[in-house]
């Protein structure tokens, strides 16, 4: 399956670091050096204690599918990267985060075991994190 | 402490177009706001509050500005609160609190959108990535029905949930609408029609989604010394109750909404429970999302919506738990792609005895309930518990 064009990022100062690391092959999540938790989509701010010591974490890239949709049709997405498979993805650190999964949806259930990819955007600062099976 | 005083539904109209290429959106809420003022008997110059979420087409922070120019309103009061399609239902509750703080006496929401005239994809049309938050939604393609799918897949894992019985929502629905001259489906249909529609985000068919329409409706709530000088049958608003669920950093539950904690407030305010209610109006955008909401209302218990749904429950006039008698969003109406003001109308006209005749339930006691925004990211929810006259 290709993206291209694949949708560019909107990069700000709270999710820079984020973009770049995975740029270079890399999954960020953040990590509340007070009260432990470790979150997803990145914040400066821990959205559980509010404490602003909060350090990036490197994710194993390693998880398992806690849902997923495959799109069969959907306007404005180009028609050959249809069917589409929409995913929350459990990382092995705890956040369930939204990606997507390249490959066949019959190839995938709930539970499955996945491991992070990145693909390239127009903007060579940034990656997109999607997730495939574990071979 | 004193007895709060009551707050009552006065007027409720609901737009009869469900397409209309000719008419402005403010136009449509012009005319919203003329029929519910028929309907209560009460005039313009008696509106001194003003509720809305917005014009789409518009900033929504600007909208009341907006529409208090446009339709010639002078209000003391004006709440834009946008939870999306629960924001009329919450609009209902903020209106009620405001009347009790005497800070207005006729409240006025309005609803109006043209998402079929303007040829919107609404549940299935990729988004531009417009914020940070976007970059780590849409840029998946999280379409409305790919996160409501997702939703349907983890209920479907955890309860055993199976296509079939989310099907028989939309064939309640269906069989009410078929007594709704203005519903844009009113062929019945049958669980097999569902599941053998075309998958649109897998486990969802066509027909688990609802419609796509223009048109709009309104609502006037009104204080006890209005309501003592009007002739119309009015509807007393018991509870209200609202609540956001969201990731929860990163901790996401697909089963459950925040219509755990809405519907618990709206029940303790109104001092009744799930089993006192006769009719319910339930947020309708696919038919998980009704699934899922009578769980957490406390209709049955968490992951029994698929059994509770089976033979009947939702049909009126007999089910267990007649809903959405109007046909709802998935038959009837879902102007602007809100269908919050639709719920409370419903549930207005059950208590007045105002429904279609095939499908009026003998009832004293109704909800309205809303599901805004997405369960797949961040939701509003928002619960109204409503008493008729003669209760």
């Amino acid at each position: 399956m290709s993206w291209e064009p694949r949708p560019t990022p909107e990069i700000t100062p709270e999710t820079e670091r984020y973009w770049s690391a995975a740029a270079d092959g890399t999954l960020l999540v953040r990590e509340c050096t007070d009260c432990g938790l470790v979150y997803h989509y990145p914040r400066a701010l821990c959205p559980d204690c509010f404490s602003d010591d909060v350090e990036w974490k490197e994710a194993s890239g390693e998880g398992t599918v806690y849902s997923y949709s495959a799109t069969q049709s959907m306007s404005g997405w180009p028609e050959e990267d249809l069917p589409l498979v929409l995913a929350y993805v459990e990382l092995e650190e705890g956040p369930r985060v939204m990606t997507n999964l390249e490959c066949d949806p019959e190839d995938v259930e709930i539970g499955t075991r996945v491991t992070v990819r990145f693909k390239a955007v127009e903007d060579a600062d940034a990656a997109v994190p999607v997730f495939v099976p574990r071979e | 402490m004193a007895a709060q005083s009551s707050a009552y539904i006065a007027g409720a109209y609901e737009h009869p177009t469900r397409e209309a290429p000719e008419k402005s959106t403010m136009q449509l809420h012009a005319e919203v706001a003329r029929g519910a003022l028929a309907d209560a008997g009460l005039a313009k110059d008696d509106v001194d509050a003003y509720f809305t979420a917005g014009v789409p087409e518009y900033e929504s922070g600007l909208s009341p500005l907006i529409m208090a120019d446009y339709l010639g309103l002078e209000v003391s009061y004006a709440d834009t609160t946008d939870y999306g399609g629960s924001s009329y239902i919450s609009h209902v509750g903020h209106a009620v609190s405001a009347i009790r703080d005497g800070k207005c006496d006729v409240a006025l929401i309005t609803l109006a959108g043209r998402p079929r005239s303007r040829g919107q994809a609404t549940g299935s049309g990729a988004r531009s990535i417009r914020s940070a938050q976007d970059s780590f939604e849409r840029i998946y393609g999280a379409t409305n029905i790919g996160m409501y799918g997702m939703a349907a897949k983890r209920h479907m894992h955890e309860h055993g949930t199976t296509p079939e019985q989310l099907a028989e929502i939309r064939v309640a629905a269906s069989h009410h609408a078929q007594y709704n001259e203005d519903a844009m489906f009113q062929e019945p249909v049958t669980v097999d029609d569902v599941v053998e529609s075309r998958v649109v985000s897998d486990p969802l068919h066509l027909l688990d989604c609802c419609v796509i329409s223009d048109g709009g409706g309104a609502v006037l709530v009104v204080s006890e010394d209005v309501r003592s000088r009007l002739e119309r049958e009015c509807v007393e608003v018991l509870g209200h109750g609202e609540a956001v669920g969201h990731h929860r950093a990163g901790r996401i539950d697909l089963t459950r909404t925040a219509a755990e904690q809405s519907g618990t407030r709206a029940f303790e305010e109104a001092g009744v429970g799930p089993e006192h209610v006769d009719y319910a109006s339930v947020y309708d955008s696919f038919t998980i999302t009704v699934l899922e909401a009578i769980e957490d209302l406390g209709f049955c218990e968490k992951g029994e919506g698929g059994t509770f749904v089976e033979n009947g429950a939702l049909k009126a006039p007999n089910g267990d738990l007649p809903f959405n008698t109007d046909g709802g969003g998935l038959c009837s109406n879902h102007p602007a792609n809100r269908g919050g003001m639709t719920k409370v109308i419903e549930a207005v006209r059950q208590l007045r005895g105002e429904a279609n005749e095939e499908v009026q339930v003998d009832a004293d006691l109704a909800l309205a309930h809303g599901t805004g925004g997405s369960i797949g990211t961040r939701h509003g929810a928002a619960t109204v518990v409503l008493g008729g006259e003669d209760r």
